[in-house]
Formats: C-alpha cells, structure tokens, sequence
C-alpha cells in the first residue's frame, strides 16, 4: 500500500504518453548507435548512462512547481550571459572556434545552458509584462534574445545560434508579434543578406555553397554530405537491415554516432524506418501541442510551445542536413544522437513539459 | 506614434494564442512533408542510383598481375627471370605529409635523390590509392629496421613484389631486350588494342627484343579480386577471386654458351655476329656490341647512365645485328659469282687477265682492285679465293643492275628477314627504280660496277647476310629466320614447337653451288685471304671476307691503314659455314672499324665455329670458367 503510494508520487508528474514516446525514440537511439558504432557497447552504456543521467533531471524537473522555474529563470539566463562573455575572452580554442569554457574541473559549453536559458527568460519576460504589451515589450525580448544569438554566432557556432534564434523567436511569435513586425522583419533580413554573407566565416561559407552543389568538392567538405546521401538514398524503402548498412560499417560516413547518425539509420532501416521516426517525432510534437494548448499560463503557454518547436526544429534541421536539403550545421538528432549534455538540455525541456502540464492538474484539482 | 496597446483579455488571448499554435502545427507537417517527399525522392525514386553509388563505394576489383614469363635459350639456361623482394611502398591518401615521412623513412632506409625523383614521377601518373614503390629491392637489414618501427609511419608498407632480373647483364641484351615502365604512349597503345585491362595491375612492358617481340606470350593473363574496401581504401575482405595466368616461358633457339663465346671473342671490338642453323633457320647466336646493362632500364634508368649509353660515341643502344646498314663488301663475292653462273655470264673455266683494275668502255675512270698490280690470270674460283675486284666490275656490267637485283632479291638482300623481333631494318638492294625515286637520277653503268664488289648503294644488315650466307649453306633452300624455338606454358609445362618456316627455294644448280662452295672453302685455307683463320681446323668450313669502306678514297690515293683515325678505318666481314658438306651453322660476323675481315672478323668466326662444332672453349675464357668453377668449390 504505502509501495503503491510511493509509486504513484513518483510518477504523479510524468506524463505517460510523452514518456512512452520518449522511451521508445531514446530505444531507437541505443539500438541504432549500437550499430553506428560498430558493435560497440561501451559507446551504448554510455549512451544508456547519458539517458539515465538526463532522465534524473527530467524527473526532477517535472516535479518543480512552475513558478521555481520562473525565479530561475533570471539568474540563469544572467548566468548564461556572463559565462557567454567569459568564452568570448577566456574559452578555449578548439578547431577554430572559441566555444568551450575551462572552468577548473571540466570544460563546459555556455551555449547549451543558453537553448533552454533563452525561451525561459523571454517567456518569463512576456509573463511579467502580460498586461499591456507594446511594442517596446517586443523589442526588449528581441534584444534579450539577440544578445546570446550575437555571442554565439561570433564564436562562431552559427548553427546553435540559429536554432537559439528559432527557440526565441517562436516565443516571439506565440506572444504574438504583429505579423507586419514579422513581414518587416523577414524582408530587412532578405534585404541584409548580401551583408551577412561578407560577415560570415569562411567555413559556413563554404558549407552554404557545399548545399548548392556538393559534388564540387566531393573529396574535400561536399564529402560528408554525399556520403550521407548515399546512404539514405541506397537504404530504400525497406532499407538494407540492421547491422547491414555498408556505407555505415565501411567508414563511409563521418560522426556517425552524432550528428549523422540519421544517415546509419536510413540506410539500415530505408523509408519504412524514416516514417516510423518522422511518426514518432510528429506524435511528440503533437503531444507538446496539446499540453501547450491546455497550459494555464501566459508563461507556460509560451515555454511549452517554444520548447516543442524547437525540438521539432531540431529534428528537422538534422535530417533536412543529412538528406542534403539544408547544410551542414553541426546539430545533432534529437533524442537519437549520441551525447551528454543535448540529451540532458532534451529531457529537461520534457521536464519543463511535463511539469506545466501536471502542475495545471494539481492547481485545478 | 499610437503606442500599440492591448488590453487583458484572456478569452480573446487564448483564442489568438491557439491560432498561432494551429499555425505552428502546420508549419511543422508542411515540413515534415518536405522531409518525406526528401526521402521518397532519394529511397524510392533514386534508389537504384544511389544503390550503385554505395556499391561502387564498397567493392574494388583489384587486378593480380601475372608473373611474367621466362626467358630461357636452347638449353635451358636462364637469360631472364623473376626474383621476389621487397620494396617499400606508400599509399599516398594515408599518408599526411609525404615529404616529412621520406624524410623519416630515409633515416631507416638508404633513399637517394634518383629514388625520390622516381617516386615523384609515379606519383604524377598514378592514382592517390595505390601503394607506390619509394625502394625497391630492400636489404634484409632495411626490412629489419623498417619492421621495428612501422608504427611510425601509416600507410608506409613493405611489400613483396616480383622483379625481373637478366643474369647475364650485358651480354645478350640486345637479343633479349628489357622490360621498363609502361610509359602513356604504350598505355593508349593497350588501350587501343583493347588490352588495357590484361595490363591493370601490370607496371611493366616489353620494350626491346624478345621482351617486347614476346610481350603477348611473356605477359600472361591478369587475374581479379573483388574486394569489399572501406572508406581509407583498406581490404575488408575478399569477395571473389579469379587467379591469374602466368606468362609462358620463351625457349629461345639461342645458345647461351655459344653467345658468350662470340662476344667474349669481339674483344673491345664493335660490331656484330648472327650464326644460323641453315637447316631450320634457327638463329643461334645474335650478337651486338658493345651491349648495355638491361638491368638499368626496368624502374626507368637513371639519368647518368642514361646519358653514358645515349652519349657513347660507340653508340650501345644500336642493336647492330638487326639495324645496323653497311656495305658489303666483298662477301657478296659469291653471290655474284652464283649470279654470273646462273645467267650464263660467266662458266666456271672462263678467265680474265687482271692488270690491277677495270674500266668501263668510253671511260678513264679506273676501278681499283685492292691488289694494286692485280691478280694475274683469273677464273671464278680464284675470284672467289683471292676477292678479285677486277673480275666482279667486269661481271657485274654484264649482268647488269637488273640481273642483279632480282638474283640478290631471291636471296633477301634488301628486304627484312621477317625474323621474330621488332625493328628490323630492310637494308638496301639498289636498282634503277630505286634511284630514280630516290635520287630522281638514271642508274648510271658506273653504279653497277660499284655494287659488283658490294661498295655501291647496297647496304646489309648482319643478320641479312648471316640468312644469306645459311641459305647458300642449304643450297637455296631458305628457311625464315627465328629466335624462338618453344613456348611452354609455365604451369601445366605443355610445349609448343615453333614450325620452321620455308621462306623460299632458290632452285639452284647443283653444279654452280658446288663450285662457289668449294672456292668459299678454299678461302679459309692456304692461299686464301681467311687462311689464317682457318689454318689447323679439324673440320673445313666455307667463308669470305670482305670490307666496308667507311670513308671513300679518292682516285690515285691509296688506303693505308696505319694512318686513318680508328674509327674511320674499314669495316671488317666475314661470313662462313661449317662443315661445309652438311653445313649445321652458317654465320656473318661484322667488326667495325676492324680493318681487313681477315684479320679481326675470321678469328672471331673460327672461335665461335670451333665451340659449336667442337665444343672447344677459347683460352681465355677457359681460365675465367676454372677461375669461377674454384670460387663455387
């Protein structure tokens, strides 16, 4: 009885169905990099410790009332900006770019804690002046977003300030930005384009043009994409079976635990496999749908759709990568790719989920 | 500007909230949709492409080369084979600073510049995944070296390959030829011919003389292996295997021993020797010398040696026997004679009165004997004995250009021997159409009277008149000349026996033949200009001299030897064959610049005649052999 009880407060703020979403991608994931790393399975264990790891802090997430997270949500993203500021003058160099942060014991990497620091201060902003907003409110939250995406855009880590850009703007965009700010918005940007690219380092550059035609250096940076492609499109619809992928297992693709690891899959598992993933995303997209259609608050409405629509972004950026729609951005596969801390930033969002969706039930019942 | 202001208002914000939301969502299936039209596009549609795309990724044919056939003469003996060692290779795309690891590498291997540079060469025309040789032929002290520390060095391997040696260096080397690199002329040859794939795998090609009259037969067939690679280009395994077929091993109708004899017996003479079995055409000596070490030439020569034989005023390159063109002299002597008999010009008994020289009617242009007061009385056969010149001016303006040049045609003069090896050259049998195209001039009665003594137009090839001569020997039966005598497969050492081909039969009288031979014999013995040469042989042997003038005397001048430069001396001929009853060798020995073929070309004959027929080693060479047989002990 009491066992019975314990259980049920254990799982009082998790929410089934995304969890059995979850269980079943982070599933996908072990058995696909067991693959992708040839029958390794210290690089599974270690992925499983990874799970085990993010998991504990989305459990502990969901179970925080919301307005812990809303405290929180200033000194992070303070937190965030310093340790951004401190990398600009002090981080370490690792093939060209300057992202990593000693900080004594271990080397961290401030742009991550930005992916979940950016929506919650924007949404938090949002929520504080909910009453009246004006356009001076949008302003200041696209500044509040800018500054991070600038920061880190000048590591340069130009695809995770993209897709911090996304988190933030989608909060923008459900606080409800006026769509002539956006047409304004969207036409400026088209406009600075030329600008932009002089601004851009020569190797974003070169994957952009990599995208258009990636057979011009087929041995040199258009190589990653091709071989990618290869093996998605050789995969076919039912694929060439588990552990038979050749492209895979020969050395043809390049990370192929992390950020191709799409590729490991499609080729394996073909189309068949490609709509049991694109379902399964889809389901955990619609699952963050409802609960952000059914949130209670200004500010939990906001975090829960920015946090789905980033995770769909991610989703998308990584296959539209690896089928060689969009170039190379160095952003793994949600869920799926090997590695510690995108899986820990991952669940704790599904923390943040799962809290505003069981917290509302608590405060209603 | 009107502050944009809304006012709380919670229903109306939900409303506009789930609105934005409903747009999300359609935002996320519209590209979720673009994701799977992707995949449908590259899974469904393109697959067979892509398909093919991973196969070609994943398999490799790599091509075995065969080994290459051998070389071997009439008894077996090796004049070309295979040896394995092992080179050090370096597969250029595993490697990350190619001069820094030869660098290195020199440090544990002796790599000289001519190594680099070849290396360099390779590298220019050769694919960034194949292993490419920077040494070759490793001592077993480098193999030790290199294997304690090829850690160090990724894509740096030590292979075993196959080389092609030839034992006997100079010797011989213009008769078997070299193998070198396949050079981009022969490469677009191959591929023209539709043999480009037998030879992938195959760095090497027949370049000169049976290596390269034999390559179709040494080369053998070129098997495959398919082969599962991975992304570096490494073997993961072997999918399939088609052997390959070694090359067929060449016997040739050479004899060795015989060989060395006859260019141990030159000295530091130049020039060349071609002996024929006249009974089959079997070529069993081909000597051209100085010869050249083959040995140089398989991994490209290098530069200085390769200017030393370009260079050489005595010209090593030159395969003499087959291309070199002189006059000859007086050893067309009995072939005129033949002629004179065959056209009823001249009957055995017929004699003339030689006063030193001959004059054409009209003219006072005198043609010098080389005997100054002339021979005295002479009749064909003393013709032939002491080379009257006299005689031959005077037949020759009987027979005419005409006569001449269809009897001399019947006898190859002019024309290839059609013997098994590329390059040879025709010689020159001149007639009148032949000056008229060349020189656009009528043949003029003077010009017969020169090409009588074989001083006029005519040019021979060592290996022409050595045909000649063994056609004469069989009595106008003329049977091809030929280097190869078998081919035998190498792995089920089944034979295949050369036909001997009859070229012609001359249908001569028995009569004129005998008595030419007869005088041919009398040559070699006292009284004859080769008397010397033939003094004490056990068996007898038919020969003539003659000699080739390498620069012309001018009228009233006389040629004394002692006082012309070495090299603007006379060429010395002798032809023979022995015994001259049942004639088994027929030979022409050409020495340059040797003077009097009596005194450089007859000896040189008469050794080759005495090993052949006798089995007797010269002096010399008798110490050399006792001198090695002890080295062995």
């Amino acid at each position: 009885m009491i066992k019975r009880r314990l259980w049920q407060r254990f799982i009082a703020h998790l929410d089934p169905i995304l969890l059995t979403l979850l269980g079943l991608l982070l599933l996908i994931s072990l058995v696909v990099i067991y693959s992708a790393s040839d029958g390794n399975w210290f690089r599974v264990l270690a992925q499983a410790t990874n799970i085990l790891v993010a998991c504990v802090a989305l459990w502990i997430v969901a179970n925080m009332p919301l307005h812990y997270l809303m405290r929180a949500a200033v000194p992070v993203y303070l937190l965030g900006l310093v340790l951004l500021i401190a990398v600009a003058f002090f981080g370490e160099i690792t093939n060209g770019a300057r992202r990593w942060l000693n900080i004594g014991v271990t080397t961290i990497q401030p742009s991550e804690l930005m992916r979940i620091a950016v929506p919650l201060m924007m949404a938090w902003y949002f929520e504080k002046h909910e009453a009246i907003l004006t356009l001076k409110n949008y302003f200041i939250a696209t500044l509040l977003l800018l500054l991070p995406v600038a920061l880190i855009a000048r590591q340069p880590d130009l695809g995770t300030a993209i897709l911090i850009a996304a988190s933030g703007f989608y909060v923008l965009f459900l606080a409800g930005i006026s769509w002539r700010v956006i047409l304004t918005f969207l036409i400026i940007s088209m406009a600075s384009m030329p600008l932009a690219w002089s601004t851009l380092h020569d190797y974003q550059r070169h994957r952009i043009m990599m995208l258009l035609d990636p057979a011009q250096d087929a041995l040199g940076r258009g190589y990653h994409t091709i071989q990618a492609i290869i093996a998605v499109g050789s995969g076919g619809v039912v694929g060439k079976g588990y552990l038979s992928g050749t492209q895979s297992h020969l050395d043809f693709l390049p990370e192929r635990t992390t950020d191709f690891i799409f590729a490991v899959y499609s080729e394996e598992f073909g189309l068949l496999g490609n709509l049991v993933l694109l379902s399964l995303y889809l389901f955990v997209i619609m699952r963050g749908f409802v609960i952000t259609a059914h949130a209670s608050t200004y500010f939990t409405r906001l975090m829960a759709g920015s946090i789905t629509l980033t995770f769909f972004t991610y989703a998308f950026v990584n296959m539209g990568m690896v089928s060689g729609i969009l170039p190379v951005v160095g952003v793994p596969l949600p869920l799926i790719s090997y590695g510690g801390t995108s899986m820990v930033i991952l669940l704790l969002g599904f923390g943040i989920l799962m809290s505003i969706h069981t917290h509302k039930k608590l405060v209603q019942t | 500007m009107k502050p944009h202001i809304e006012f709380k208002d919670t229903q109306r914000e939900i409303h506009y909230f789930r609105v934005r939301l409903a747009l999300s969502l359609g935002f996320v299936l519209l590209l979720l949709l673009i994701l799977l039209a992707r995949f449908v596009y590259l899974q469904v549609i393109q697959q067979s492409h892509y398909q093919t795309l991973a196969e070609n990724n994943r398999i490799s044919i790599v091509p075995i080369a065969p080994s290459r056939g051998l070389i071997l003469d009439r008894n077996g003996v090796i004049l070309a084979h295979n040896y394995s060692a092992y080179t050090l290779e370096i597969t250029l795309n595993k490697v990350v600073d190619l001069k820094a690891t030869i660098d290195e590498l020199a440090k544990l291997v002796d790599i000289q510049p001519g190594d680099r540079k070849r290396f360099k060469r390779l590298l220019a025309d050769n694919r960034k995944f194949e292993s490419l040789p920077i040494r070759n032929r490793l001592t077993d002290d480098e193999v030790a070296r290199f294997s304690a520390q090829r850690y160090r060095f990724p894509g740096v391997e030590i292979k075993a390959r196959l080389f092609r040696e030839y034992p006997y260096h100079e010797q011989i080397s213009h008769l078997v030829g070299y193998i070198g690199r396949i050079n981009e002329g022969e490469a677009a040859q191959l591929e023209e011919d539709e043999m480009a794939a037998n030879y992938r795998g195959s760095d090497y090609i027949g370049k000169t003389g049976i290596e390269r009259s034999y390559e179709g037969e040494l080369h053998g067939k070129t098997g495959f292996q398919q082969v599962e690679v991975d992304a570096g280009g490494r073997e993961v395994r072997v999918l399939s295997r088609t052997p390959p077929v070694s090359g067929n091993n060449l016997v040739l109708t050479i004899d060795a021993k015989l060989q060395e004899i006859a260019e141990q017996a030159f000295g530091n003479y130049r020039g060349a020797l071609v002996a024929i079995d006249p009974s089959n055409g079997e070529v069993l000596a081909f000597v051209s010398k100085p010869g050249y070490d083959p040995n140089l030439f398989i991994d490209g020569i290098d530069e200085q040696s390769w200017n030393e034989l370009n260079n050489s005023p005595d010209v090593p390159l030159n395969n003499r026997a087959l291309r070199g063109q002189y006059s000859p002299g007086s050893t067309i002597k009995p072939f005129m004679a033949l002629a004179g008999l065959h056209y009823n010009k001249r009957a055995p008994g017929y004699t003339i009165s030689d006063p030193g020289y001959f004059g054409l009617p009209g003219s006072r242009h005198r043609y010098r004997d080389w005997k100054k007061d002339g021979h005295g009385s002479v009749d064909l056969f003393k013709s032939i004995v002491v080379s009257c010149d006299t005689y031959y001016y005077g037949l020759a303006t009987e027979l005419g250009i005409d006569n001449i040049y269809s009897f001399f045609s019947e006898f190859g003069f002019g024309k290839k021997t059609g013997i098994d090896m590329e390059g040879e050259v025709s010689g020159l049998m001149p007639s009148q159409e032949w000056k008229q195209k060349r020189y656009k001039q009528k043949w003029y009665a003077g010009d017969t009277v020169s090409v009588g003594i074989g001083q006029g137009y005519n040019l021979v090839t060592p290996l022409q008149l050595a045909y000649a001569t063994a056609t004469l020997a069989n009595n106008g039966v003329a049977y091809r000349p030929h280097l190869l005598k078998e081919v035998q497969n190498s792995r089920t050492s089944e034979k295949r026996t050369l036909a001997t081909k009859l070229e012609s039969n001359l249908n001569l009288n028995s009569e004129h033949l005998t008595l030419v031979k007869s005088a041919m014999v009398a040559v070699t013995q006292p009284g004859g200009t080769a008397a010397k040469a033939g003094a004490d042989a056990p068996y007898t042997f038919a020969g003539k001299t003659g000699t080739a003038q390498v620069i012309g005397i001018k009228q009233g001048e006389k040629y004394i030897e002692s006082k012309i430069q070495e090299r603007h001396r006379d060429h010395a001929w002798f032809m023979a064959f022995a015994p001259s009853d049942q004639p088994k060798i027929a030979l022409a020995v050409l020495v340059e610049n040797g003077g009097h073929g009596s005194s450089t070309a007859a000896p040189i004959a008469r050794k080759v005649l005495d090993y052949f027929l006798l089995g007797k080693v010269p002096q010399p060479l008798l110490i050399e052999d006792e001198a090695e047989g002890a080295e062995h002990d």
